[in-house]
């Protein structure tokens, strides 16, 4: 059987999408947050994979198909994005305070902890472009001498950790605002964020969108300077 | 037929997006570029909103499963991360929440401070 699901095309496209289901399901039937559909899924996948030792390149034959839409959907937030631009506007200087201090934040972190924990310079700067998207991410990490590989997993785990944790964070942390919430998850968990913001509201998606663009460009300006402290 | 033009349209800025990169030596990728050109697009009337509408709301919809597959794909990287798994876990999970909070924080506090300007101003 694992030899027909290694050859379908269709079977790693079901996969997902059954997957997300099943967790779609389960977060309506028990109403515990901490069910994030996103998580479930990738747990669901992976066990999947290995349970009938399907190899991961032959899953993604299929499942790529869906992350060739990936750049259009990237390019559609700019429809929500577009819909919310007069509140861009009236609080750009807010906005745009906040995605600094969110970047500056993301990467003096990295770079204190990996001081704390005695992390080599390949290690850091794979690090630092964490919570951008990946497609900028892995290209900084490249130029600063970093690995690719270490710094997917980190952006992947960042963005799902943030698409799970936020309702928890901003409630702990009493952040009410939705504009302040989208540039919350946006700036700390770029696109996989951003997926969690259009679930929060239009504001918070519209904004979470933003982020994306924008603390990516930011990180990109100010991770070289940081490469150099370790 | 309106979705073919509506992808039609989304797909030839995705196209424009990959030009641009190729054209331009920043680390900026395609769907950065596809967006603020999308954008440009709609500010500029060149586009109506309703001409992309459909086919975008679509789009967002599904993107939670584009994140799957590569997700899925850490099993494949599982031999690098092994060794460094803690710490980077420990220093993923601590910054992700950090950035929210200030950030949100950040935004929150400049947006009551405008406000208040604004009201002492009139």
């Amino acid at each position: 059987m694992s030899n027909f699901l290694s050859n379908s095309i269709f079977f790693g496209v079901l996969l997902c999408l059954l997957s997300y289901q099943a967790g779609v399901f389960l977060r309506q039937k028990t109403k515990i947050a901490a069910f994030n559909p996103l998580l479930i899924s990738i747990i669901i996948v992976i066990f999947v994979l290995v349970m009938f030792h399907i190899k991961f390149e032959d899953f993604y034959k299929g499942s790529k198909y869906i992350s060739f839409l990936l750049t259009p959907a990237t390019v559609a937030l700019a429809i929500p994005l577009y819909s919310k631009l007069t509140l861009l506007k009236s609080n750009f200087k807010a906005i745009m305070s906040g995605l600094i201090a969110g970047v500056l934040t993301s990467l003096i972190s990295i770079f204190i902890m990996s001081l704390l924990f005695g992390l080599s310079h390949e290690n850091y700067v794979s690090m630092l472009p964490k919570s951008i998207t990946t497609a900028i991410g892995i290209g900084v990490s490249e130029e600063l001498g970093g690995i690719s590989t270490i710094t997917t997993a980190v952006i992947i785990v960042t963005g799902v950790f943030g698409n799970v944790s936020a309702d928890i964070v901003y409630k702990i942390f009493n952040i009410t605002n939705p504009i302040a919430k989208g540039i919350g998850l946006g700036s700390s968990a770029h696109a996989i964020g951003t997926s969690k913001a259009l679930e929060m509201g239009e504001t918070e998606g519209a904004m979470s969108s933003l982020s994306i663009a924008v603390a990516g460009i930011i990180t990109v300006i100010f991770a070289s300077f940081f490469a150099k402290l370790i | 037929m309106r979705f073919i033009r509506q992808f039609l349209i989304i797909l030839f800025v995705s196209f424009l997006g990959e030009v641009l990169k190729s054209v331009l030596p920043l680390p900026i990728p395609a769907s950065i570029y596809g967006l603020v050109i999308m954008l440009a697009l709609l500010v500029l009337k060149v586009v109506k909103l309703e001409q992309v509408e459909g086919a975008s709301m679509f789009l967002i919809d599904i993107m939670p499963l584009m994140f799957i597959p590569a997700s899925a794909g850490l099993i494949d990287i599982w031999p690098t991360l092994k060794p460094v798994l803690i710490p980077l876990l420990i220093m993923t999970i601590v910054s992700t929440v950090l950035v929210m909070v200030v950030s949100g924080k950040v935004t929150e506090f400049v947006i009551k401070l405008d406000n208040k300007e604004q009201k002492e101003g009139k």
